[in-house]
Parts: structure tokens; sequence; C-alpha cells
């Protein structure tokens, strides 16, 4: 008799246990569906910064072109650089055909990035790249806008650096999230990429 | 023997050099047991308030040593970091402690980890420059050196595979 007890207690405490499960994964399931109701995009959220020359741009300027996004800081030795020295070189190689999208370099370190020290970095770059920049509320909204993140981190003395998002956000002409370019991809990926965005061709939403 | 080696090496480096105009010679320093293989630096855009610089470092003694710093008359100062990459995620720390080299060990310090950060870099660095630095090791002491400026990381890693879709 004890052994079909068991039996019911082990049926009971599965049926209790499987229960649990279905109304968890219901609540975790149900959870993106509201947030997709509530029409707040992953990426390509509303934004405004001020760029190098000091003209206002935000998601409406851009509205109708595609673009492209990056986070990143003068400061910052070598991803930053780098990734906007390879986009001269990926620009300058598709030449005109450039012209169909923005580039868009935002910096998550206003404090130190004035408009007069990015006026003076860009020189170096593609004259097509723009730097945005933000107060400290304005940056966080773009940041949240491209749910990317950063974080300033203090060092000895007064000293600080800044972790950041460094991947590159395409964006499409509809405002859509065309996907990341990775600077460590093959140039000629790289170069597809491009082509594709400035002809409205990418079209994926991952 | 050696000698007859290092002066094929040096004819052979001073022809290719001759060859590719634009390529980089490798260079090395050295002092005691340890020595420095390439020591370059990656061009910087106008006013850039930091430089990376990379090189390796052989320890061909019996006991570990410790790169710990060093200086170099273009800056202000050379630290020491760490750049680590996670989830997408750029971080950059400080090695205060500088980095160990293993006896019989080398390390390299190459983009996307361990680098120099020269900090308020007094010029420009463009493509071609070189500048002098001085490396210093916990127990080998100081370590002479020359920066030869590039666009990319040498050619296993750079220009090579890079320029493919030039190809005809």
């Amino acid at each position: 008799m004890s052994g079909l007890r068991t039996f019911r207690l082990v049926v009971w405490a599965a049926i209790a246990v499987l229960g649990g499960f279905l109304i968890i994964s219901t609540q975790l399931s149900s959870s993106p569906t509201s947030e997709i109701a509530t029409g707040t995009a992953k990426v390509g959220g509303p934004f405004s910064l001020v760029s190098h020359t000091g003209e206002r741009i935000d998601n409406r300027s851009l509205a109708g072109r595609p673009y492209l996004v990056f986070f990143g800081f003068t400061y910052c030795p070598e991803i930053c650089p780098t990734t906007l020295f390879e986009l001269t070189d990926l620009m300058s190689e598709l030449g005109t055909e450039a012209d169909a999208f923005e580039v868009m370099f935002i910096t998550v370190d206003p404090e130190r990035d004035t408009q007069e020290a990015l006026a003076g970095y860009m020189t170096s770059f593609d004259s097509r790249i723009t730097a945005l920049r933000g107060t400290a509320e304005e940056t966080q909204a773009a940041l949240n806008a491209f749910s990317a993140y950063a974080k300033k981190v203090s060092l000895e003395g007064k000293e600080y650096t800044m972790d950041h998002t460094a991947g590159v956000f395409l964006i499409r002409a509809d405002g859509g999230f065309g996907g990341m370019m990775d600077m460590h991809e093959p140039r000629e990926t790289r170069l597809e990429k491009l082509r594709r965005l400035a002809k409205g061709q990418i079209s994926t939403d991952s | 023997m050696s000698i007859f080696v290092s002066l094929a090496m040096k004819v052979a480096g001073v022809l290719t050099a001759g060859l590719l105009s634009t390529a980089v010679q490798a260079h090395e320093f050295s002092r005691g047991d340890i020595r420095i293989d390439h020591p370059w630096s990656r061009i910087t855009p106008s006013v850039a308030p930091v430089a990376g610089a990379y090189l390796t470092v052989i320890n061909s003694g019996t006991e570990a040593d410790r790169l710990t710093g060093g200086s170099t008359p273009i800056a202000e100062r050379i630290e020491i970091h760490r750049m680590t990459m996670e989830n997408g995620i750029a971080r950059m720390r400080p090695l205060p402690d500088g980095v160990e080299i293993a006896p019989g060990a080398s390390v390299e310090l190459a983009p996307g980890g361990i680098h120099l950060m020269l900090i308020k870099p007094s010029r420009q660095l463009v493509e071609g420059d070189r500048f002098k630095a001085r490396l210093d090791f916990a127990k080998g002491g100081a370590v002479d050196v020359e920066f030869v400026v590039q666009k990319n990381a040498s050619a296993e890693t750079g220009s090579g595979a890079e320029h493919g879709g030039h190809a005809p």
C-alpha cells in the first residue's frame, strides 16, 4: 500500500512542478510580446545630439537615409581610432557609393570630448563622418536608443576610462536595425554590408 | 657563422625594404636577457590624447622579469593597459604591476590585448614616423628602443589579407 501512496505523491509532485513550469514559461514568453506592444524598438529609438560642427542631429533628421552608428571616445587608444580609420578606408574604397549613408561617431565621454576636441579629432578621417556629443542625459538617451552600454570607470587619481559597446550599428533608411558590422570581419564582408545598406538591400531585423 | 647569418639577414632586410617601400622592416633591440621585437605604434588622429603601442618581449634568461613601464620624449608618460572585449563591450584597465615575462618565454603586446598607452603625445603619429622610448624592466633595467609608426598591425594580421579586394 505504501508503494501506491508514494507513487501518488510522486505523481502529484510532478504535476505541481510541471504546472509551475507552465506558469513561469508563459510569463517569460509573454514579456517580450508586451515590449513589442508598447512600440519600443530595441535599436533605433529617439536621440538628439550636437555634431562636431555644431549642428543638432536627431533620429528624425536622419530618417529616410541609412546610417552607421558607433560609440567611443577620444581617450580610447585602440578600438575607436582604428574603427574610424578603417571606416575612412572603406568609404574611400566605396567612393560616391558611400554618399548614400551617414556615419555617426557618438562620444560616450562628453566631459572630455568637447565639441572643439572632436572637431580637431575628426580632421583625420573621412569628412563624411560626423562626431556627435550631448549632455550626460542626451548621451544616455542615445545609448538607450541603440541598446548600447557605456560606463565611467574611475582609475587612480582623477583619471577615468570608459567601458563601452564597440560594434558598429547599421540602421536602414526606414529606421530599422540592419545588423552590426564587426571590424574583425573580412574587409570584403564589411564592404558588402555597406554596399547593401547604401542600396537599401538590408532587410534582416536581426 | 652567426656573423654571416646576421649579415645575410641585414642584406635581406635592405633588399626587402627596397622592394616593398611601404612594408615595415622588422627591427629589434636588446639588453642582457631581454629582447624587444618590433616595437610599433599605430597612426593617431590629430590632437589624439592617447596612442597605443605594441611589441614582443623575449626573455632568454633563467629568471622571470617584468616590464613595468617606460618613457618617451614624445609623450607625458607610458602606461601598460589591457583591453578586453566581452559581449561586444570594450574595457580597458591599467596593469600597474606591469607584465611578467617567464624565463625562456615571450609576451606579445598586441592590438586587442595588452598594450602600451602613450598619454598625451606631443605630436600626431603618422605612417613611417619613428620615435625613441625607454622601457623599464624590474630586473633587466632600462632598454632603449625605437618605435615605428604603422597604419596596421604587421603583415600577418594586417594589410596582406585586407587588401585582397584589390586583386583583379
